[in-house]
């Protein structure tokens, strides 16, 4: 080797990087492990259960709970049951969540209470969600008994609620926080008041952000089985006529995941293809939802 | 010196009327008011934990939280080391799952992947983290245990800890993924650059230089991922058995109960929990520990989370 040859070797230094490149191929085989496995859990579900939704999707959809015939069972009343959930998301957890976001980020001053309340929000972010489900078995089933009907669906939507209010609160707060400073003082300068400033220019600004944050949270409540479990939602039937609205609530129900649990811990074969249809239906929802929290992200994501 | 005029208008000219003052205060209020929920939540929480699990431990015989024969609520014996072993065997199982993969998919999406293949890839972790842990239990039964588990261990039975492990793995390689994926992304390119300056490969750079540097966001993701798992209920309930109480066991292979499935079963059909007396508020009292473990952790995790913001 002349000395030009070593000069040049030392400069470009040995051509094959063998450790990188394994390197590389290891962290995106991790990647591809963790898409084969989400493939393999999709083909598993859809092999079991689409023969369900092909061959009698009228059964499957309008029938009623039953852990005795497989044949005559389906997911009515959890369909039912889940949606009627949602609305106590909906109406509890959105504006309750909202609004506490609002305060957090555009009008509490760094004092050590308001500290408080963020810190204690990331925690009661991280509680185990059947925890949430011995909070609503003590106060909406017992305690506010007499209001919601014990083991009801008010209770149970209550709990769900609870459960997801501090992840619409983390959501619209990072919305919120997004919004840069001079739009306020935008508003500010032309004399309008801060509810004013928030309410026509602030909150319009993070709209596509709180929203996603609502929509993730729909999608969590949905999924949610352990503390339905535990607020009496499993022994449940909902029962579809002959009562009125308020009845319903306070009576008991069932939803699309504890349907779900309830088939899937039966022994009998026969079920395997109930439950993984009805995962099919509960996966179809919660993918959508997340979908188009992904899409509205990528869709409306502002930079200022 | 001159003094400013104010001759023509006064400071209550200059403010808003009173009516619309009242009215901000008010809606100031009921901001105030509705940030203050989330603390009474958290006041019922410990309060409605530890007023049934005080109940629970003033009547209960103190010797039956270590019996011998395992955790047989119905029975009246309450042991939480086989309670509490089958936590950390699944959480165990479970982050020797995540761990790997949520880090070598964060590293990738941070430091190797083009935007483009990012963009494509990314989701797939999104995915993951949406669908519900009652799917995930399923499929640790109809696939994980018969396609994988058998494999490896023939005589496993149908319900083992290793397949409710592997599943709760899963569900915590998304919350991984993306708080070390945060850490990483927070790391200051200038460092990258100063590395490459020095003439070291993309390799040695991400392994030596960005990854010790965003290393406390990486604990906190394996610390979050941690409380996720032992908190973990539904993959739990359906995939490890022993619904009905479990001898203390360390066998991953072999059917065992953790605190949140140990609780599962004795909410089941609420009203239907007889047995012994008081066996009901042991669920308060499991409970509560299952609270107190996971706050901890939480705190921990945020703590280090945090150090990664102050540093960069």
């Amino acid at each position: 080797m002349t000395s030009v040859d070593a000069v040049l070797h030392g400069l470009q230094g040995a051509k094959k990087d063998t450790k990188g490149k394994v390197l590389e191929f290891a962290l995106l085989g991790a990647l591809m492990v963790i898409l084969a496995t989400l493939f393999a859990l999709l083909f598993d579900v859809m092999r079991l259960g689409v023969g369900v939704l092909v061959d009698r999707p009228g059964a499957f959809f309008t029938g009623k709970l039953s852990t005795f015939s497989a044949q005559t069972a389906g997911i009515s009343q959890g369909i039912k049951g889940s949606m009627l959930l949602m609305i106590f998301v909906v109406i509890v957890a959105f504006p309750l969540g909202i609004a506490s976001a609002v305060y957090l980020e555009e009008y509490a001053s760094d004092t050590r209470l308001n500290r408080f309340i963020s810190v204690n929000i990331r925690n009661l972010a991280g509680v185990p969600a059947i925890v949430y489900g011995l909070l609503g078995l003590t106060i909406f089933v017992q305690f506010f008994g007499g209001l919601t009907g014990g083991t009801s669906l008010i209770a149970g939507g209550l709990t769900l609620a609870v459960l997801v209010l501090p992840i619409v609160i983390i959501t619209s707060s990072e919305a919120l926080r997004a919004v840069p400073d001079s739009i306020r003082e935008a508003g500010y300068g032309v004399g309008a008041t801060r509810w004013q400033v928030i309410r026509s220019h602030v909150l319009p600004s993070a709209a596509p952000g709180i929203l996603t944050g609502t929509v993730l949270s729909i999608s969590r409540a949905v999924g949610e089985t352990a503390p339905l479990l535990v607020v009496g939602a499993i022994t449940g039937f909902l029962s579809n006529g002959g009562q009125n609205f308020v009845e319903q609530l306070r009576g008991k129900y069932t939803s699309m995941p504890t349907i779900i649990y309830r088939w899937a811990t039966l022994p009998n074969q026969d079920f395997r293809a109930l439950t993984s249809a009805a995962i099919i239906v509960l996966l179809a929802v919660t993918l959508l939802a997340n979908g188009v929290a992904i899409f509205l992200r990528n869709r409306y994501e502002r930079k200022w | 010196m001159r003094t400013i005029a104010t001759r023509g208008f006064s400071v209550e000219a200059l403010q808003a009327p009173r009516a619309r003052r009242q009215r901000e205060r008010l809606i100031a209020l009921l901001f105030k008011g509705a940030a203050f929920t989330s603390i009474v939540i958290s006041a019922a929480i410990v309060l409605s934990l530890v007023g049934k699990a005080g109940a629970f431990l003033s009547h209960v015989d103190l010797g039956a939280l270590l019996s011998p024969a395992g955790w047989f609520p119905r029975r009246g014996a309450y042991d939480l080391r086989t309670i509490i072993a089958g936590t950390f065997v699944i959480a165990g199982i479970a982050m020797l799952v995540a761990a790997p993969l949520g880090l070598a998919a964060a590293i990738y999406l941070a430091e190797y992947a083009r935007p483009r293949i990012r963009k494509l890839l990314k989701p797939v972790i999104e995915i993951l983290a949406g669908i519900p842990s009652v799917v995930l239990g399923f499929f640790a039964i109809s696939f994980i245990g018969p396609e994988v588990i058998k494999r490896i261990v023939p005589e496993a039975p149908f319900f083992t800890m290793a397949a409710a492990g592997i599943a709760v793995g899963l569900l915590v390689t998304p919350l991984v993924a993306s708080v070390a994926e945060d850490a990483i992304r927070a790391v200051p390119h200038a460092l990258r650059e100063a590395s490459y300056g020095m003439g070291a490969r993309k390799s040695t750079t991400t392994m030596k230089i960005v990854v010790p540097a965003a290393v406390s966001g990486i604990v906190a993701a394996l610390i979050l991922g941690v409380s996720r798992a032992i908190g973990e209920t539904m993959i739990v309930a359906i995939a490890a058995g022993a619904s009905g109480g479990s001898p203390l066991t360390l066998n991953p292979f072999h059917q065992g109960q953790t605190m949140t499935a140990a609780m599962t079963s004795l909410a089941f059909g609420s009203d239907q929990v007889k047995g012994a007396e008081f066996t009901f508020e042991s669920l308060f009292f499991v409970g509560l520990l299952l609270f107190l473990m996971t706050l901890i952790l939480n705190v921990l995790g945020e703590r280090f989370v945090r150090r990664v913001r102050q540093k960069y």
